[in-house]
């Protein structure tokens, strides 16, 4: 192998990796319902308690926003969504079960 | 002290506010239509049509009222039924560029469904209230419940399934949820029996490898309903669902009568003919004229611009009509001009019911006063003979509600001629029984007719020679000669004897008019 190519690919490993430690979760809420208060809560916890700067939470409000209801097919809510890393996860729930959340998450 | 007891007041005739379908026959039997501004369960097994159903609901609504619809799917995805539609002849990306309709495709994947603990569906809740301010929609279809429930807690599918109903009343929709038949949730939690307020099943059962399609109303809260089972049928032009004859038919006998077509019939009919809106069997053997006095009458009708339906079930049409012209009868003309229509059908593919509907609709469509069948015998191979009769009956009923006077040929085999008659069970049902059959004179074959019985008139008993030439049908009394009894004797003697106790049981009737 030539000097480039593994270069190429030690980049490569090293965008993936970093790629693979930063979490991007988008949680769907329903302004401030109970169910939408309390995930918003548990998903804060965890992250600061599992993913402590590495990770980008977007917490986005239906009525708000009602098309994106539409576009990411909600029925179900609150509703948390793993953008990345791959593979990308959906939960429904207040995430009152943290060990359920950590597991789908992958963060044990 | 007694303490005044207020006096009861009712309300009478007050009738709940309904949404019609625009479905043919069905509104007649819901009372008008959809509770208005309620939600109706549609439920059946896959394949029983409450998607097609659902659908005209919505389409009807913009087509007829200018009411827009919106039609949420949880199973088809939305390009499927756009296509599976448009068949049915419904425009729906028309409707939908015209903001008159809206299709929303609900993706749900069980297999994704992670659950953390509690929820709720608001998000078809934001989604729905989107879709129906889009389009001002005052009919939604949501299609269907299982898929979208799939998976789900049951505690919460219970409770957001009344808060669905309450949300859908006070947005005032008129909605049709759909569901597979024997979900469990729906009938373990008592949803049907007290939370829907109108609940109708399909059902589409195989019977003899033939499919039928029924529809059930299980339950249509503030009125009576009957429990009866009623045949519907899916075709180019959508849904058409048959109501049943009422136990009560209310019949206005007519005294009215109409010309056989054939002069010397007529003579022997009371010098009248039939009664318009009877019911009329032309029996006999393969070959003996049968079609061309059916055909006869159909052209009579015709000329006097009445307008005739002929059902044809073995000769094709074209056929009939050459025939006929071989006897100086022109049906041609008249089925240009629309006075004579043709249903044409092979009676193997489709069973005996089928046909019926098929022809209801037709006279629903082109109101004959008169309708041939000919031969009824060829549909009759099809399915068990008490299912024909019922269906058989409720067809004559139908007609003579319409006051519709139809005439029916049937083929018997010899053999059957030495049975006794009222067997074949058409011709005790028929007001007129009039039997051809084929005798030999001399070295010549020739036929003869004989009238069995014709309900409520005098009428000839006699056996008359039956002839058809290139002139027309003529039945002449047998001329007295020693010919004659060379016919008798062709017969066999049960023919004899069957032909004589009709006529004994005739002059009876005679007498009691």
């Amino acid at each position: 192998m030539s000097e480039k190519t593994t270069d190429t690919l030690r980049l490569f490993a090293e965008a993936n990796d970093e790629a693979q430690k930063r979490y991007v979760l988008h949680l769907y809420v329903t302004g401030m319902l109970p169910n939408s208060v309390r995930a918003i809560e548990n998903i804060k916890a965890i992250c600061e308690k599992y993913l402590k700067d590495r990770y980008e939470l977007e917490i986005i409000d239906i009525y708000q926003q009602p098309d994106l209801a539409l576009s990411e097919q909600i029925v179900a809510i609150p509703l948390l969504v793993k953008k990345t890393p791959f593979p990308p996860e959906r939960m429904i729930g207040d995430l009152s079960d943290i060990e359920k959340v950590v597991t789908v998450l992958g963060l044990d | 002290m007694k303490t005044p007891i207020a006096k009861k007041t009712t309300v009478k005739d007050f009738k709940f506010p309904k949404s019609a379908t625009g479905i043919q026959g069905l509104d007649e039997i819901i009372f008008g239509g959809l509770p208005l501004n309620r939600t109706t369960l549609l439920l059946g097994n896959t394949g029983c049509g409450k998607t097609i159903m659902a659908m005209e609901f919505l389409v009807n609504g913009i087509r007829l009222f200018e009411e827009p619809a919106v039609f949420m799917s949880f199973e088809e995805k939305k390009e499927d039924l756009v296509l599976n539609v448009k068949s049915l002849g419904y425009n729906l990306d028309r409707l939908i560029s015209e903001d008159k309709m809206y299709i929303e495709q609900v993706g749900i994947n069980p297999a994704e469904i992670n659950k953390t603990g509690k929820y709720d569906l608001e998000g078809l809740f934001v989604r729905l209230e989107r879709a129906i301010n889009k389009v001002g929609a005052r009919r939604v279809a949501l299609d269907s419940l299982d898929k979208l429930f799939n998976g789900l807690d049951e505690n919460i599918m219970r409770s957001e399934f009344l808060r669905l109903l309450n949300w859908l009343k006070e947005k005032e929709v008129t909605s049709i949820i759909t569901s597979e038949i024997g979900d469990p949730f729906l009938t373990r939690k008592g949803i049907v029996e007290y939370i829907a307020d109108c609940v109708i099943v399909l059902d589409n059962r195989i019977t003899n490898q033939i499919s039928t399609r029924r529809l059930r109303i299980v339950k249509y809260r503030g009125s009576v309903h009957g429990n009866n089972e009623y045949p519907f049928t899916i075709d180019e032009s959508g849904i058409s669902v048959y109501p049943l004859i009422s136990q009560e038919v209310q019949q206005q006998s007519s005294t009215e009568r109409i010309s056989s077509g054939i002069k010397d019939l007529d003579v022997m009919l009371d010098k009248k003919g039939f009664y318009i809106g009877s019911s009329i069997l032309i029996s006999g053997t393969a070959g003996t004229g049968k079609t061309s006095v059916a055909t006869s009458f159909a052209f009579s009708v015709c000329k006097a611009r009445k307008t005739c339906l002929y059902c044809a079930f073995e000769e094709t049409p074209n056929q009939v009509i050459r025939n006929m012209e071989s006897i100086g009868f022109q049906l041609g003309l008249f089925v240009k001009s629309g006075v004579l229509t043709f249903y044409y059908a092979r009676p193997t593919l489709q069973n005996l019911e089928l046909h019926f509907m098929a022809i209801r609709k037709i006279i629903l469509d082109i109101k004959p006063r008169v309708i041939i069948l000919d031969p009824i015998t060829n549909l009759m191979t099809e399915g068990p003979n008490s299912d024909i009769r019922s269906m058989l009956t409720r067809f004559v009923d139908f007609l003579k509600t319409q006051q519709i006077t139809v005439l029916f040929t049937a083929a018997i085999t010899v053999g059957s001629i030495e049975r006794n008659p009222s067997d074949e069970g058409i011709s005790s049902m028929v007001d007129t029984w009039i039997m051809v059959q084929d005798i030999e004179m001399d070295t010549k074959r020739s036929r003869s007719l004989c009238i069995m019985k014709s309900r409520g008139m005098l009428h000839s008993n006699e056996v008359r020679k039956f002839d058809i030439t290139s002139r027309g049908i003529t039945i002449k009394p047998f001329v007295e000669e020693k010919n004659k009894t060379i016919a008798d004797t062709r017969r066999t003697a049960k023919e004899q004897k069957n032909l004589s106790t009709s006529k004994d049981n005739n002059e009876n009737n005679e007498t009691a008019r």
